[in-house]
């Protein structure tokens, strides 16, 4: 029994590494790239959300003033994170997600720690230990190729006109997340609902029409970018135009409706390995992300955004955000939408 | 000078140090109290905001199909947001069996009838919990859902320490106004005691009478004592006037017969020894019945005094009118009076008392001059109506001007030299009475010098 026990302690990093990442990737600081063996270098373990594309500069900017640190990026879903990290909490030093409420869960449940230190905007931090780091509009991505003499919908009401009048052009050519496997998506389908009626009948002519359904924004901006969608809704924006052959194909109107905005959100985990070097990263990111340096190398959208109002439209970072995350009500909200959007 | 008192502690520090304890006394009650009472009144806003939110998730469970739904609106969690982020937890159990929430919040023992609220401990922290339950009924089922919503106590605490720091800043200022008060309201209490004291001390040696300015009721007592001491003190020292004066009187008479008899009789007795004798004794009765004048005359003067007479006369016609009538003494010992007067010399007074100072003092330069010598009298007007009186027998003695002049303002004549000291100290009360002064000094040739100013 006790070998058996010993196995499966000495396999686990094994059965770790062999999680399905959707990414993993091992920044090494400049001390660090000629020797091959650097098992006693300080390492940090980075659990994120967002694609790595988007942080590596945030990285490099980071390790070039620390060159015997080495960061490991894992990207997993942000319904996956929640539930990877509460399987082993100890394993990792930060904890970096578009799914506010996830990330708030796990700061109510003790799972961060606080920084003091740091100063940023009341509505941007929970706790002191829980910092948004961008303000991200939710956005209906559209292929132009298909709107080509008619009016652009700005509004939810809009769409739903332009679907409902040429339903042949968007038969099978609507995106949007898969709330069951998404918790960015199922977030914003939570805060949509809760803004107006809007939402579900859109979500019934989406359904009515034929919907696909996606994991992530990245793979519904190639498929709107190849042309097997038309219209992407509540995708993030700052995806579709962080790529500059989309981004000519593509328009992102953010719906003059209601405009619901995520923050990203990270934390220094409660149990870090290391925790100083953690929190240092943090304030870097907070640093970055705020003085909007050089916005050509930095991709992430920064936290203060000039054109939206934060205080009307962002989601507010507070116990509220628990409500739809509670057993009963995701089972009757998944209950509803999967109703309405699967015909 | 008179024996200072024993000293034990000040009336004025103990009222202040009573009224100063007392204040702080009640600035400390007043910061537990108001502190127990806001401490009371933020745990029922933290609780009344618990309850609301748990009542708002009970009334949102159904029973279809016998499975709970709840469907509880967002505001149930969003009412929990406090400035100091205070993290929240809750749990939902049907029949004991969990539905949704955490499941290690800590649940009451007996379920039938939960406590409304508790504190207590959860990952570590202290929370507050408020439980409630609802029975649904269903088509053939009946079951129990019993709601616990927690709340940490970080916002609480905050807003509890912002109070205590304004109570505690307002007692102390309650506290720092309250020592302000308490010496000023004890400086305003002992103030009439120190009235009474100026008062009598101010009084003038012979001033014996009671005290009449309105005190308060508590120092009445006091006041009365004081006048009953000084009525039993005037009397009794009226009577040892009234008991001298009597004696000198009496002794008086007598001593004029005899003096009399013995001056008839040196004119009849021949042998040289016997008339050397007698006169002596004509000698010795005169400065007897001089002594018992003198002390009637003081006798007179303290009754005087205390009744003085304000009469408008001159100075300088009460000096000549004095000289005119003591120049045959003065002849008698070859003396010369010589008077020198500005004229003229006004002032209020009392002319029987300001006769007989004069008088002593120029009865004292002719008792002490030599034989074929001249007295300077002059009086004069400025800076103060003046008398001086300057002789050229031996002066004072110096080492005991200071001496003399001291044991006058004690009214005492101990060293008991009745001639010259009683005659002095009758000047001096009478200058005193007038509120002026008797100065006694030695002239650059070696007589004496006194300057009567009124």
């Amino acid at each position: 029994m006790r070998y058996i026990f010993c196995l499966i302690l000495a396999l686990w990093p094994l059965a770790l590494s062999a999680q399905n990442w959707e990414d993993r990737q091992i920044f090494r600081g400049a001390a660090l790239h000629d020797t091959a063996a650097n098992t006693d270098a300080v390492q940090l373990r980075i659990l994120s959300s967002t694609d790595t594309a988007f942080f590596i500069p945030i990285i490099r900017r980071f390790l070039a003033d620390r060159p015997s640190v080495s960061i490991e990026y894992l990207v997993a879903g942000s319904a996956q994170i929640d539930h990877i990290f509460r399987q082993a909490p100890a394993q990792y030093d930060l904890v970096i997600s578009s799914a506010m409420d996830l990330q708030f869960k796990l700061t109510n449940d003790g799972y961060a720690q606080p920084i003091e230190d740091l100063v940023t905007p009341d509505w941007a931090q929970w706790r002191q230990s829980l910092f948004a780091f961008t303000s991200e509009p939710a956005a209906i991505v559209i292929r132009r190729a298909d709107f080509d003499g008619h009016p652009i919908p700005q509004t939810r009401q809009e769409l739903i006109e332009a679907m409902r009048a040429r339903p042949e052009v968007f038969r099978n050519r609507l995106g949007t997340y898969d709330i069951r496997r998404s918790g960015l998506g199922y977030l914003f389908a939570t805060q949509d609902a809760r803004a107006s009626e809007t939402y579900w009948r859109l979500t019934e002519v989406m359904g009515n029409l034929g919907t696909r359904l996606y994991c992530c924004s990245g793979d519904m901006i190639t498929d709107l970018a190849n042309g097997k969608l038309a219209v992407a809704y509540n995708v993030l924006g700052s995806y579709a135009l962080a790529r500059s052959e989309t981004a000519s194909a593509l328009t992102v109107v953010l719906a003059a409706d209601f405009p619901t905005t995520m923050m990203r959100t990270g934390f220094v985990t409660a149990s870090a390995p290391q925790p100083e070097l953690a929190k240092e990263f943090i304030r870097h990111l907070i640093r970055v992300q705020t003085q909007a340096v050089d916005p050509e190398s930095f991709l992430l959208p920064p936290l203060i955004q000039s054109q939206i109002t934060p205080a009307q439209s962002t989601i507010a970072l507070g116990p509220a955000l628990m409500t739809y995350l509670d057993r009963l009500k995701r089972r009757m909200f998944l209950k509803e939408w999967t109703r309405a959007i699967i015909r | 000078m008179a024996e200072p008192g024993q000293v034990q502690g000040s009336l004025r520090n103990r009222l202040a140090v009573t009224l100063i304890g007392g204040a702080a006394l009640l600035a400390l009650l007043l910061f537990f109290v108001v502190r127990s009472y806001a401490a009371q009144i933020a745990q029922q806003g933290q609780d009344s905001i618990l309850t609301a939110s748990v009542s708002s998730i009970l009334d949102a469970a159904v029973l279809r199909d016998d499975q709970v739904e709840i469907d509880f609106p967002y505001a149930a969690f969003s009412m929990l947001t406090t400035p100091a982020d205070d993290q929240v937890f809750y749990a939902i159990y049907r029949d004991g069996e969990l539905l949704s929430g955490y499941a290690d919040l800590p649940q009451q023992a007996d379920r039938a009838a939960p406590k409304q609220f508790q504190t207590a401990q959860y990952d570590g922290k202290t929370v507050r919990i408020s439980t409630a339950a609802r029975t649904l009924l269903g088509a053939d089922v009946r079951t129990r859902i019993t709601v616990s919503v927690a709340q940490t106590q970080d916002a609480l605490s905050e807003t509890l320490n912002q109070i205590s720091t304004n109570v505690a800043s307002f007692g102390f200022g309650f506290f720092m106004l309250a020592v302000l008060l308490s010496f000023w309201v004890s400086s305003v209490t002992i103030a009439p005691l120190k009235r009474l004291t100026t008062s009598v001390t101010r009084r003038g040696p012979q001033d014996l009478r009671p005290l009449t300015k309105p005190v308060p009721s508590e120092m009445l007592p006091l006041v009365n004592s004081l006048n009953t001491l000084m009525r039993r003190l005037n009397q009794s020292l009226s009577q040892s006037e009234d008991f001298i004066a009597e004696a000198a009187h009496r002794v008086r008479t007598p001593l004029a017969t005899v003096r009399s008899y013995a001056e008839t009789t040196l004119q009849r007795v021949d042998k040289e020894e016997n008339r050397q004798a007698l006169r002596s004794m004509v000698r010795a009765i005169d400065e007897s019945s001089r002594a018992a004048g003198q002390l009637l005359d003081h006798a007179m003067i303290t009754f005087r005094a205390d009744h003085l007479e304000h009469e408008d006369l001159d100075l300088g016609d009460l000096v000549q009118e004095l000289v005119q009538r003591l120049t045959p003494v003065a002849e008698m010992k070859d003396i010369d009076l010589v008077l020198q007067i500005d004229r003229p010399v006004r002032l209020i007074g009392d002319a029987i008392l300001l006769q007989n100072a004069i008088r002593n003092l120029i009865d004292n330069a002719l008792k002490y001059s030599p034989s074929e010598s001249v007295i300077e009298i002059s009086v004069t007007a400025s800076p103060h109506p003046q008398v001086a009186v300057r002789d050229q027998g031996a002066g004072f003695p110096s080492d005991e001007i200071a001496d003399l002049a001291q044991r006058f303002s004690r009214g005492n004549n101990a060293r008991g030299t009745i001639g010259s000291g009683l005659g002095l100290t009758i000047a001096q009360d009478v200058a005193a009475a007038h509120g002026g002064s008797l100065t006694l000094s030695n002239t650059a040739g070696g007589g004496a010098c006194v300057i009567f100013s009124v």
